[in-house]
């Protein structure tokens, strides 16, 4: 039995004190009056909490055209790449076939390339099928980078629901597909609600692709409306911070719903008995 | 967390990648291309959106591809003329050192700290332990453009918090202090940032992974006098390994492609002294307008990060049960 301690109670406390610093900062920031933002003595507690900063940020254009756009990119690359995913995952995980191995090779191969490489190409792919500033290009590409992590964690969810199970739904009379719904589809239920975050976070999160591809103002997305705060001349740092907020809230609010969940769908597929 | 117990159940009868066995049920025609119309969607995703684009990639690389060749729709051969131009280039391989470096210690910095935070979670009493818990995960929540922005506000130069928090501590030279003047100083802080928004991920997963080492394990090494640090080598360590490869590899390809912390942090104009691999690609292409030169230091850089993950490619590949 590992020994647990005050001392390292204390010690994580303090470590979590230091990391949760910056969004304290941020919040705080964001909520308060502009002479107390611009100070060269901060204050660590609000004397005075204001909307104003949250006001000034929304009233900037384009909040709620990049948010809305934000909102279908992110959802639809979720939706897809759960579909997606889960049918190469139960492929993967419960059929022997030619062509198996390489498809896992190529999928390991793929998860490495880095995105940063692949905006030349894809820019000019996108460009040459008339699909730049149009949100189904960048939705194209967001699946493409969260496919392979995706297939990766599901394969290991499937893989672990015991075939005996859903071979004893059919023997009671299931069709393959009922088994498939009755059995499998609940026990792969925490993959899917893993993977359905990281596709989330990677959608949401994105900056580069968007911004390369999303040339018009009432096309871009919430990562580049928040961009376009820092690149004008003395940030405004109050209503930058509260932008910030609105900008992380619906992540924030996601993860610590899901939280106990994520960690579980994350290694799944590493560490097996 | 009592849910991750329930991962890494050994399996009972049957290895859980092993197929259906055969003759207990008919089996159908269809059956037999069940497989590839499930893999149908994957692949036409992955080909047309990737693996298309990375053949053009390497194609573009082998070509004068500029502004006027991007209007026409396309670029002439020129065989390797763009990789003697990238690789005869001192300032490419400053660039590769630097990003090389940079890499190396953002990934050692991430898979430490969270090795240790991920150990003190194991030692926590519960209530303590999800409020740290919590803690990671906002973190890890924030998406990376707002972490940019908290990171320049704390930085900031006029009224940043640290400067403050600095000057206070009796460093009276950090008042007004510019901390991008000096790169090295610009890049302690960038992987500052990269680190903090990494620690939460690693420090999650590998703490996912130290619950399920069989407690009986570590309390016979302790019986046996192991201390601490041995009990973690010879015994948790081991278990956990293929953790360890995911996570260092994972953060490697991360880390190495690390464009836009540097970016957006420099407001979108980086000097020389920043450019990192991703960095100076992005630039060739989209500033400088020359995609052939961009796409070959594109393809080196893939290159690089492949000879980086052999090991890796090696572990998934035993875990997926390929052979």
């Amino acid at each position: 039995m590992t020994r647990r301690s005050w001392v390292a109670d204390l010690a994580g406390l303090a470590v979590a004190a230091v990391l949760v610093f910056p969004v304290y900062w941020m919040v705080l920031t964001a909520f308060k009056p502009g002479v107390d933002v611009l100070t060269y003595t901060p204050r660590f507690l609000p004397s005075a909490a204001t909307l104003d900063n949250f006001r000034s940020a929304l009233a900037r254009p384009q909040f709620w055209s990049s948010v809305g756009n934000s909102v279908v990119i992110t959802l639809s690359t979720v939706a897809i790449s759960l579909l997606v995913a889960f049918a190469a995952a139960l492929a993967v995980a419960r059929l022997r076939f030619t062509g198996r191995a390489a498809f896992i090779v190529m999928i390991m191969f793929v998860q490495m390339i880095p995105l940063t490489a692949m905006v030349i190409p894809l820019y000019l792919l996108l460009n040459s099928v008339g699909q730049t500033d149009q949100l189904t290009g960048v939705v194209a590409t967001y699946l493409a980078f969260v496919l392979p992590f995706t297939v990766w964690t599901l394969r290991g969810f499937v893989a672990n629901v015991p075939v005996d199970l859903e071979e004893a739904a059919m023997v009671d009379g299931c069709t393959r597909l009922q088994a498939f719904r009755r059995v499998v589809f609940p026990l792969v239920a925490p993959g899917l609600v893993a993977t359905s975050v990281y596709a989330f976070i990677q959608a949401w999160n994105e900056y580069v692709l968007a911004y390369v591809m999303l040339s018009s103002p009432e096309k871009q997305t919430v990562t580049v409306w928040l961009a376009a705060f820092t690149t004008q001349k003395g940030t405004e740092w109050g209503p930058l911070m509260a932008a910030s907020c609105l900008t992380a809230l619906p992540v924030v609010v996601f993860f610590l719903i899901l939280q106990g969940r994520i960690a579980t769908g994350l290694t799944a597929g590493a560490v097996k008995g | 967390m009592a849910a991750v117990s329930t991962t890494t159940r050994p399996a009972a009868a049957t290895p859980p990648d092993a197929p259906p066995p055969r003759g207990r049920r008919r089996r159908r025609a269809g059956d037999r291309w069940l497989p590839y119309g499930l893999l149908a969607p994957a692949l036409l995703v992955l080909g047309a959106v990737l693996g298309y684009p990375l053949v053009h990639l390497v194609l573009v690389s082998l070509q004068h591809y500029k502004l006027r060749e991007l209007l026409r729709g396309g670029g002439t051969y020129v065989g390797l003329d763009n990789y003697r131009a990238v690789l005869g280039d001192p300032f490419f391989w400053t660039v590769v050192l630097r990003t090389v470096v940079f890499t190396a210690v953002a990934v050692a910095g991430t898979v430490v700290l969270s090795t240790a935070i991920a150990l003190l979670m194991t030692r926590m009493h519960r209530v303590p332990r999800i409020v740290l818990q919590s803690v990671l995960v906002m973190v890890w929540a924030m998406p990376a453009l707002v972490a940019i922005a908290v990171w320049q506000w704390l930085f900031d130069f006029d009224f940043g918090v640290v400067n403050w928090g600095l000057t206070r501590l009796g460093f009276s030279s950090f008042t007004r202090h510019n901390w991008f003047a000096d790169p090295m100083q610009g890049f302690a802080v960038i992987l500052g940032l990269v680190v903090w928004a990494a620690i939460p991920f690693v420090a999650i997963t590998l703490y996912a992974g130290f619950t399920q080492v069989p407690r009986e394990l570590q309390e016979a090494a302790r019986v046996d006098g192991a201390n601490g640090w041995r009990v973690f080598r010879h015994v948790t360590f081991p278990v956990v390994r293929p953790l360890y490869v995911i996570v260092t590899s994972l953060s490697i390809i991360w880390d190495f492609g690390v464009y836009q912390q540097v970016y957006v942090m420099l407001n979108g104009r980086p000097s020389k002294d920043y450019y990192l691999v991703g960095i100076y690609s992005f630039v060739e292409s989209f500033g400088v307008n020359d995609y052939g030169k961009g796409s070959a230091i594109a393809v080196v850089m893939i290159l690089l990060l492949l000879a980086a993950c052999v090991v890796y490619i090696r572990q998934m590949i035993r875990l997926g049960d390929v052979r």
